[in-house]
C-alpha cells in the first residue's frame, strides 16, 4: 500500500507549511509554491507526510493511494 | 446572587473553578480567533515556522474546548445554583440567569459545529466546511457577551480591562482582515496586474534587477478560510 | 465486421477525400444534401456495437489530445452504469485556438455530420441530454444556422436526444474540458482540478463525455461505413483523415481534409532552409523547414522533432516576418489567457512573456535565456490544466528554432522587414470576471 502526494494547484495558496514539514519530498519554487515529489512515499517519511497534509490550511495537499 | 464567601466548601471551589476556567476559555478563544485571522492572510508569527500558525490555531482551539467543558461541568456540578447540564447546549434551558447562560449555550453550539466539521474536514465539501467555519465569527462575540453578562468578575477591575482588551483586539483584527481582503486582486485581474507590473521595458534596463527578485510578488491566491 | 448500412449512396467514398467536408466547395450541406450524400443516421439500438467499431477503427480525438474515442465512451458508459446516473454528452466546437478554423468550418459546412455523431455518442453511453458548445462570434450566422439545423432534425424526428446550443466565451481556455463544464454549470470558463475526471463526475455531477466536433463527425461516418472503411486512409497506427488549418505565407488560411501520414511538404509547400513551420498552434512546436520537409503528418513522424499533430494547425510565416517577434506576441496573449488560479502559471507565464519580449526588442540580459528555461521547467506539469505546459513547449521550441535570430536581436538587428502581424492574435484580453462567463 504505497501512497503518493498530490497537490491541488487551484486550492494551493503557497502557504508553505508542507515544505517545512516534509523538505525531503516538497521543495518551494521561487514564488513560494510547492514542487512535490510524486514518487511513492518511503515508509520512514509517512508520518511527516501525514503531518504535512494535515498542516495545509487549504487542504490542497492530499495523499493518494496507488 | 448572594454569596457567602467566608466558608470554603466544595461548592464554592467548584463555582470559583467555573469562573476561572471561563476566563481562561475566553482568552483562549480570543487567541484562536486571532490566529484564525492570521491563517487566512497567510501571516506568520515572528520567529516561528509557517506551520506554527495553523498548528497553534488548531491546538489552542482544542485546549479552549477543554476549558469550556471544565467551565460548564463545574458550573453544573456546583450545587448552590441549579443549572441543568442541558443548559450547556440548549439556550434558555436554565432557570438560573436564563438569558446570559443562554448566550453561553449558543456560543458553545456554534463552537461544537466548527470543531466537529474541522475534525471531519477531509470528508466534507469545502463549501460546507467553510460555511460552518464562518460561524466562528458569531460564536466569539456571543461568548464574549455571555462572559460579560454572566460574570460580575468581568465587570470590574483588571478583568474588565482584560475583557475590553480582548474585544478591542478582535474587532481591530477583523477590520484589518477585511481591509486586506478588499485590496486582494480578483482572480480575473491577477494576470493583468502582474503583466502590467512586468512590462515596463525601461525598468529592466535601469534597475539591473535579477528578473526573479520578488520586487512585485505576484498576488498569491488568497486563502478562502 | 459491420457493413455500410441504411441506404448509403452507391458512390465509392472509400479512399476519396473529402469525407467530412462537402465535395462541392464551400456550400453548407443542409438536411437534404446531407441525407442525399450520407443517408440516414444509423442508430445501433445496441450501443456497445458502436464502441467496438470505434475501437476497431482506431479513431482518436481530433481536438488535439488524440485520446482514443472508444476509451472515452467506455469510461463514461462504465461510470454511468456504476453510479446509475444518465450521462451528458457535449460536442466541443469551441475551437478556442485562434489559429484554428477547422471546427468552425465543419460546423458551417457539415453541421449534420456533427449532430449525427452527437446522437450516436449519446446512444452509445445512454445519455438523455446533449449539448453543442460553440463559439459563434467567428461567423455571424453560425449560431442561427446551427439552431436551424437542430430544429430541422427535430421536425423530421431524426434526433432521439434533445440538443441544446451553448455559447463558449472567447477565451483560450474555453475548450478545455473542465473549463467547458464549469461554464455550462453557470460559472466562469476556468479549469477545475481532476480527480475526479469528468468522465466520472462532470456536469451536474453526471458522467460527462466531451468530444471534439470533428471526432463526432468521423463517428457518424464510421457508423455508416464501418471501421475498415475508416482505415482505408491514414497510417496503420494513426488511421483516418483529419481536418487541418493551413496558414501559408501567401494567402488566407484554408481548411483541408487530409489523410494522416501525408507528407508535410504537400501541405505547406517546399520551403527554403531559412524558414520555419509552427506545428500544432500556440501549444505546438516551431520546426525548422529543413526538418519539416522530411516529416509526415502523424505523431510517429513528428515525435522525432518533439512535435505533435494536435488539432492539425500548420503555419508558415513569410520570410519577411520575424517569427521570434510574432512568438513573443503570441506568448503575451497566452499569458493573459491564464485563468490565474494556479501559482506557477500565474507567476510563470507573465514572466516568460516579459522575458521573450525583452529578447524580441533586443533588451535581453545575460540571464534572460537561462531564466526562460528555468521558468518553462517550473510551470510545466504544475497547473490544473495543460495551458502552462503547452506554452512552455511553444516557447522552448522557439528558443531552439530561432537561436540564430535571437543572437541577431541581441546585437540589435532583426531579419524581419515587415511589421505586419502574421500569427492571428485576438486583441481583446480578459479584464474582468465577466469576460470569462
Amino acid at each position: 500500500m504505497s501512497e503518493k502526494l498530490l497537490v491541488n494547484p487551484i486550492e494551493c495558496a503557497g502557504h508553505g507549511a508542507c515544505a517545512e514539514l516534509l523538505p525531503e519530498m516538497i521543495a518551494m519554487d521561487e514564488w513560494g509554491y510547492p514542487i512535490v515529489d510524486g514518487r511513492p512515499i518511503p515508509p520512514a517519511l509517512e508520518r511527516d507526510a501525514r503531518a504535512a497534509v494535515s498542516a495545509c490550511p487549504t487542504l490542497a495537499l492530499r495523499l493518494l493511494r496507488s | 446572587m448572594l454569596r457567602d464567601v467566608s466558608g470554603i466548601n466544595s461548592s464554592t471551589a467548584l463555582w470559583y473553578t467555573s469562573r476561572a476556567t471561563g476566563v481562561v476559555a475566553l482568552l483562549l478563544m480570543t487567541a484562536v480567533v486571532l490566529l484564525g485571522l492570521l491563517v487566512t492572510r497567510q501571516g506568520r508569527l515572528p520567529g516561528l515556522p509557517r506551520f506554527a500558525v495553523t498548528g497553534l490555531h488548531r491546538n489552542l482551539s482544542l485546549i479552549a474546548v477543554v476549558f469550556v467543558a471544565l467551565h460548564v461541568l463545574t458550573a453544573v456540578a456546583d450545587s448552590y445554583v441549579h443549572i441543568p447540564l442541558t443548559a450547556a447546549v440548549i439556550p434558555l434551558a436554565s432557570p438560573y440567569e436564563r438569558l446570559w447562560l443562554g448566550l453561553g449555550a449558543v456560543s458553545l453550539d456554534l463552537t461544537i459545529a466548527v470543531v466537529v466539521t474541522s475534525l471531519l474536514r477531509r470528508h466534507l465539501s469545502r463549501r460546507l466546511w467553510r460555511g460552518v467555519h464562518l460561524l466562528a465569527y458569531a460564536s466569539w462575540p456571543v461568548a464574549w457577551l455571555h462572559s460579560i453578562t454572566s460574570s460580575p468578575d468581568l465587570r470590574h477591575g483588571a478583568l474588565f480591562l482584560l475583557a475590553v482588551a480582548c474585544a478591542l483586539v478582535v474587532v481591530l483584527a477583523v477590520l484589518w482582515r477585511l481591509a486586506a481582503a478588499s485590496r486582494d486582486v480578483p482572480r480575473a485581474e491577477r494576470v493583468g496586474h502582474l503583466m502590467s507590473a512586468l512590462h515596463h521595458p525601461m525598468s529592466a534596463l535601469h534597475h539591473h534587477r535579477a528578473p526573479n527578485a520578488p520586487q512585485s510578488r505576484a498576488p498569491e491566491r488568497a486563502s478562502r478560510l | 465486421m459491420t457493413t455500410a448500412t441504411h441506404g448509403a449512396p452507391a458512390e465509392d467514398t472509400a479512399t476519396s477525400l473529402p469525407r467530412l467536408l462537402p465535395r462541392s466547395g464551400q456550400h453548407p450541406e443542409d438536411w437534404h444534401a446531407h441525407m442525399a450524400r450520407h443517408g440516414r443516421l444509423p442508430y445501433r439500438d445496441r450501443p456497445g456495437d458502436l464502441i467496438l467499431d470505434l475501437s476497431a477503427a482506431g479513431l482518436t480525438g481530433r481536438g488535439g489530445a488524440a485520446f482514443p474515442a472508444h476509451r472515452k465512451l467506455s469510461a463514461v458508459l462504465d461510470a454511468a452504469d456504476k453510479r446509475r446516473r444518465p450521462p451528458v454528452v457535449i460536442a466541443n466546437g469551441a475551437e478556442s485556438e485562434p489559429a484554428s478554423d477547422k471546427d468552425a468550418t465543419l460546423l458551417w459546412l457539415a453541421p449534420h455530420l456533427v449532430l449525427d455523431g452527437l446522437q450516436l455518442a449519446a446512444e452509445a453511453v445512454g445519455a438523455e441530454a446533449a449539448i453543442l458548445y460553440t463559439h459563434t462570434d467567428r461567423r455571424n450566422d453560425v449560431g442561427r444556422r446551427l439552431g436551424q439545423a437542430i430544429a430541422e432534425r427535430v421536425a423530421v424526428g431524426a434526433d432521439r436526444v434533445p440538443v441544446q446550443l451553448a455559447e463558449a466565451p472567447p477565451r483560450f481556455l474555453s475548450g478545455q474540458e473542465t473549463a467547458l463544464v464549469s461554464h455550462l454549470a453557470g460559472g466562469p470558463a476556468i479549469p477545475t482540478f481532476m480527480p475526479p475526471r469528468i468522465t466520472e463526475r462532470g456536469l451536474a455531477g453526471a458522467p460527462t463525455l466531451v468530444q471534439n466536433a470533428e471526432t463526432l463527425a468521423h463517428m457518424a461516418l464510421i457508423a455508416r461505413h464501418g471501421p475498415r472503411w475508416f482505415r482505408q486512409v491514414g497510417t496503420t497506427a494513426e488511421p483516418g483523415s483529419m481536418l487541418c488549418t493551413i496558414r501559408r505565407a501567401d494567402g488566407t488560411p484554408r481548411v483541408a481534409e487530409v489523410p494522416l501520414g501525408m507528407p508535410l511538404r504537400s501541405l505547406i509547400g517546399d520551403l527554403g532552409p531559412d524558414r520555419a513551420v509552427l506545428i500544432g498552434g500556440y501549444h505546438g512546436t516551431w520546426v525548422p523547414a529543413a526538418d519539416a520537409m522530411r516529416l509526415t503528418l502523424d505523431n510517429a513522424s513528428l515525435a522525432a522533432v518533439g512535435a505533435r499533430v494536435g488539432a492539425g494547425i500548420l503555419i508558415t510565416p513569410p520570410p519577411d516576418r520575424c517569427a521570434l517577434t510574432e512568438t513573443a506576441a503570441a506568448v503575451r496573449y497566452l499569458a493573459l489567457e491564464s485563468a490565474g488560479q494556479c501559482g506557477p502559471c500565474l507567476n510563470g507565464l507573465p514572466r516568460i512573456a516579459a522575458a521573450l519580449t525583452e529578447i524580441a526588442v533586443g533588451r535581453q540580459r545575460r540571464q534572460t535565456q537561462a531564466d526562460l528555461e528555468r521558468w518553462a521547467g517550473l510551470v510545466t506539469g504544475r497547473g490544473a490544466c495543460h495551458h502552462p505546459d503547452g506554452t512552455a513547449r511553444f516557447v522552448r521550441s522557439a528558443l531552439i528554432t530561432f537561436a540564430a535570430e535571437i543572437e541577431l536581436h541581441r546585437r540589435g538587428r532583426c531579419s524581419g522587414t515587415s511589421r505586419k502581424a502574421f500569427l492571428p492574435i485576438p486583441r481583446d484580453s480578459a479584464r474582468t470576471e465577466e469576460d470569462w462567463m
